[in-house]
């Protein structure tokens, strides 16, 4: 992953790596919001580089609700964020913040209020298929198929073509080692079970983008740390950009590239924090001081989020 | 103890319901012996029997079979599809739905007996009327179901098709029409007994063959026997109806494990 990194030659890496001043420590580059932003509307506006980022979100606001309505909702205020081909990135922050209606929003399941969002260098209107795949919280296999029909209709629904699906449906089911299931019906199978095909399914779309949204938010610990240990040889396989929600802090520092960090609701952005380590990542450094030490700021800057959305939800 | 096991066989449902229609039957036997009910308000079940035997050998019953089940297939196949589909046209737009449902469910809460006299008018005293009448009064449960189906199919399924690209035909043979079946059916079947009830009622009021047309006929030249025989074979004939229901969800229930991709 990092030589993929230098290759990208935007201006917001230059400046997000190489920062040992101002976080302290060399692997942890912490960056101030306004620099961010800065940063961000200059590279928004030169236009050579509108390509290089996988995924651009300018400004992007979104508020539920009718104008006007006393029960208007803002769920994100002014985001604006650049996420580079091949990076793992995770959107963190506390519970109902925003960051799913943002992952929406970059999907073109939902329209901001205000702002854009550009994928690839193409502005999102609507769902892009076959630039973006998604892989959600809950279960989302269609409980009347079976596991194998259940990829099938997916590639259908994507648009590939019919001799094409029995060979990719099968070569997806090997990867994550679910073969034998495939006649089975989701009922039949645990919820872990489910979510890895669910992933599996996710990236057998072969899109260059896959935004997940807390995918292993129902499973138990130790299913999840499996799971996210395959994501990670998963990735190093496949070369994917990965937008990843979640409100696990060990989860984000374990799978991320860069973490971005939200506040509570309305979601701003607050700080990005980078962890350097190579992919895939094994369970040791999760024992190290390193995991640890970004673990620990981000439960620094996270903190205060999490006790102000504790108030919002009383 | 043999008491205690003769008291376990006897206390199984399926004893209990015969031991019902058994006292109703004898119940009704003793109280005609009696002699203090005049026969035209009820009949022994001799007599009853008698004129069922009668009935059934001059091949009136058939007939009258015939008549009511071809109604209420015309009629239930015509709100079945109507209703369906403009269940699915309805559920297309949320502006519609929102327009639309509690407007169904008013007209669906109203008695539409009190309409009858008109469906006579529009139709005739013939068939034609009990089609229309039967077709109108199924079509609401079928029509509601469907779009409450619809509207209740999970959206996490719709937004994970739609962000897999699903064209509107694959979403709605893949995703809405097998989400909602299970509570269309439940329409489906609630329509057919709605269905079968309103084409015998309307029979009854006002109709020139049928088992409803049987029933009041009888009534009307006091042939209590001939009525109450006529009435068993309503039992005898929706009995049948509930059974070939309930056989065919048990079939949908076993042709579920193969359902087509």
């Amino acid at each position: 992953m990092p030589t993929q990194r230098t290759a990208v030659s935007s201006q917001l890496a230059e400046v997000a790596d190489p920062w040992p001043a101002h976080g302290g420590e060399p692997e942890t580059a912490i960056l101030c919001v306004e620099e961010l932003r800065k940063n961000a509307l200059s590279n928004s506006r030169d236009a050579s580089r509108a390509g290089d980022a996988a995924i651009g979100i300018r400004g992007v606001s979104k508020s539920f609700g009718d104008d006007g309505d006393d029960g208007r909702l803002p769920a994100l205020q002014a985001i604006d964020l650049e996420i580079r081909r091949n990076e793992f990135v995770c959107l963190l922050g506390p519970s109902g913040c925003g960051k799913s209606t943002l992952l929406n929003i970059i999907g073109g399941l939902l329209k901001p209020s205000t702002g854009e969002v550009f994928v690839n260098g193409r502005r999102v209107v609507g769902p892009l298929p076959r630039d973006i795949a998604f892989v959600f919280q809950e279960d989302t296999l269609l409980p009347w198929y079976t596991i194998a029909q259940n990829m099938h209709v997916a590639l259908e629904f994507q648009g590939v073509p019919r001799e094409e699906r029995p060979e990719r449906v099968r070569a997806a089911l090997e990867a994550v080692g679910m073969s034998e299931f495939a006649r089975y019906y989701p009922h039949q199978l645990s919820v872990g079970m489910k979510q890895r095909i669910a992933m599996s399914r996710g990236l057998s779309l072969q899109t260059d983008i896959v935004l997940m949204d807390e995918p292993f938010a129902a499973l138990d610990e130790q299913t999840r740390m499996v799971l996210g240990e395959d994501l990670s040889g998963l990735l190093e396989q496949t070369h994917k950009t990965i937008v990843f929600v979640t409100h696990s802090l060990a989860e984000a520092v374990f799978l991320s590239d860069r973490i971005f960090v939200f506040t509570a609701r309305p979601a701003r952005l607050k700080s990005i924090v980078t962890v350097d380590e190579p992919h895939p990542r094994r369970p040791d450094f999760m024992t190290s001081d390193k995991f640890n030490g970004l673990r620990n700021r981000l439960y620094g800057l996270l903190r205060e989020e999490i006790r102000e959305a504790v108030r919002q939800n009383v | 103890m043999r008491m205690q096991r003769l008291l376990g066989i006897f206390s199984s449902p399926k004893w209990i319901q015969a031991g019902f229609i058994a006292a109703v039957f004898v119940a009704w036997h003793v109280l005609t012996l009696s002699g203090r009910i005049s026969s035209l308000f009820l009949p022994s079940p001799g007599a009853v029997y008698a004129a069922l035997t009668q009935i059934v050998a001059s091949g009136a019953v058939v007939q009258a079979i015939g008549t009511t089940l071809r109604t209420v297939l015309i009629a239930y196949v015509g709100a079945a599809v109507l209703g369906t589909t403009a269940g699915f046209a309805i559920t297309r737009s949320q502006y519609l739905c929102r327009l639309l449902e509690p407007l169904l469910s008013g007209l669906f809460a109203i008695p539409l007996t009190l309409f009858f006299p008109l469906f006579l008018l529009f139709f005739g005293i013939g068939p034609g009327s009990k089609i229309a009448y039967g077709m109108t009064y199924a079509f609401f449960p079928i029509a509601l179901n469907t779009i409450s189906g619809v509207i209740h199919v999970d959206g996490k399924l719709i937004a994970a098709a739609r962000s897999m690209g699903a064209p509107p035909h694959l979403l709605f043979r893949r995703v809405l029409l097998p989400g909602a079946l299970p509570v269309i059916l439940t329409g489906l079947r609630i329509g057919f007994f709605i269905c079968f009830a309103t084409v015998l009622g309307g029979e009854t009021l006002s109709s020139i063959s049928g088992l409803g047309h049987e029933v009041a006929n009888s009534a009307q030249l006091m042939d209590s026997s001939r009525m109450f025989a006529w009435i068993l074979v309503v039992i005898a004939t929706s009995f049948c109806l509930v059974m070939l229901a309930g056989r065919l969800e048990r079939l949908r229930g076993d042709l579920r494990g193969g359902e087509s991709r």
